[in-house]
């Protein structure tokens, strides 16, 4: 009995240590990243070829996801605004929550589903297989020439690609909207501009997209580069990519919606 | 390695995206219409400002021609001292009128500015010398059941 309560607290304390260790070792990790950067920056055809791999190819799935989160959202937002008779003001509401919120958020979701989660099994495959040793015998830093191009990949494609996700979410619920209820177009559009602010709305949300874009690209070159170099190893580092950035993304955006829009109104 | 490939598919979604945050700026929000930054401001005094918001619209028949900039309490007067940036495009008279008015039934509250007929214009930072506060529900109720109790005796006698 004694014995197995000793076991439990010895298992949670072993696993408490053991996630500050890791945390450590990432905010280790990120510094040695930020310094690798300046060597990277200067390749600029590292970084189009991982914003190809990353961002173009996640460019139909963003696209068709916003068009439909877009429609969703003007059709639930019909139903209700219309019982209070104020069906144009439907432009307004699809427009500051894609913008705000789902724009950024839900880009950030689906780009660590379709794209940190290859970066993780591409490093840690490297891992695996020794080439990221084997570049370090040639005196070629793997930090500079292959994770720090990933990173800011990540950095570069996640701003573009929600200013893409909420720009087919407005054109969703346009076409919702205006093309098959039959609110008035001027009406729509109208009231969107008067409510969307340009500096508060627009550049919050893309910096919000950007600060996401660092998390889950850190995460997920993290996670490859520290995976084991097993089979299994790759497997769990992969679906712990999706799942760290996940909630990261989440709680940092609970965090930053404090922060800019808190007292605002 | 097929590097110009990767360069126009890159350049070809860079330009997307950029497109997209262009028309998220222009058509979405408006960037072309009113911003913050420019144009003069302007001070009124209300003795209630019911409930005014910062960055609600200043319009002058109908038309946006400024946002209230800030709003806050003078402690000496107890008046609400509110802060208004008018377009540079737009110029109002000495003796123009401030008022806080309601769009519609439950819509928001902006400043409604009525020009008079002074020959001088205001200038940036000038005080608006008259102003007349936001109608509050309850004031007006109870005046109404005020005067109706005032009545009635006047009546049986």
């Amino acid at each position: 009995m004694i014995s197995q309560l000793a076991e439990f607290f010895q298992d949670l304390g072993h696993f408490v240590t053991s996630r500050i260790d890791r945390l450590g070792l990432a905010a280790r990790f990120a510094g040695l990243l930020l310094l690798a950067l300046g060597v990277s920056i200067r390749r600029a055809s590292l970084i189009v070829r991982e914003v190809y791999f990353s961002g173009v190819r996640s460019l139909s799935i963003v696209a068709v996801s916003g068009l439909f989160v877009g429609m969703v959202l003007a059709v639930q937002g019909y139903e209700v605004l219309q019982r209070y008779g104020s069906a144009e003001s439907l432009g307004v509401i699809v427009a500051l929550s894609l913008v705000r919120e789902l724009g950024p958020v839900v880009t950030a979701l689906l780009f660590a589903g379709r794209a940190s989660s290859a970066v993780t099994a591409e490093i840690g495959l490297m891992r695996a297989t020794e080439q990221l040793a084997a570049m370090d015998m040639m005196a070629v830093d793997p930090l500079s020439r292959v994770v720090a191009p990933r990173f800011l990949a990540a950095i570069v494609s996640m701003p573009l690609l929600a200013a893409i996700f909420s720009t087919a979410g407005v054109i969703g619920a346009w076409i919702i909207g205006v093309q098959l209820i039959g609110i008035d177009d001027g009406a729509f559009w109208s009231q969107m501009q008067a409510n969307v602010d340009v500096r508060i709305d627009v550049l919050n949300g893309l910096l919000k997209s950007i600060v996401f874009g660092t998390a889950v690209g850190l995460i997920s070159v993290f996670e490859g580069y520290f995976a084991a170099p097993t089979a299994e190893g790759i497997a769990s580092a992969t679906t712990r990519t999706v799942v760290i950035s996940s909630l990261s993304v989440l709680l940092l955006d609970l965090v930053l919606t404090v922060m800019m829009f808190r007292g605002l109104s | 390695m097929n590097r110009s490939k990767f360069d126009f598919a890159v350049g070809l979604f860079v330009a997307i995206g950029l497109l997209a945050m262009v028309f998220m700026a222009l058509k979405v929000g408006n960037l072309a219409g009113f911003d913050s930054g420019s144009g003069y401001a302007l001070e009124a005094r209300f003795d209630n400002i019911g409930g005014l918001k910062v960055r609600a619209p200043v319009k002058s028949a109908g038309v946006v021609v400024g946002r209230v900039d800030s709003i806050g309490l003078d402690s000496e007067t107890y008046e609400a001292v509110v802060r208004l940036r008018i377009s540079s495009n737009y110029r109002f008279s000495k003796d123009t009128i401030a008022s806080i008015l309601t769009s519609g039934l439950l819509g928001e509250q902006y400043v409604g500015l009525e020009s008079g007929g002074d020959p001088v214009y205001l200038a940036g930072g000038d005080r608006l010398g008259k102003t007349q506060s936001a109608m509050i529900l309850e004031k007006l109720i109870s005046q109404f059941l005020f005067s109706k109790a005032a009545e009635t005796p006047a009546k049986s006698q």
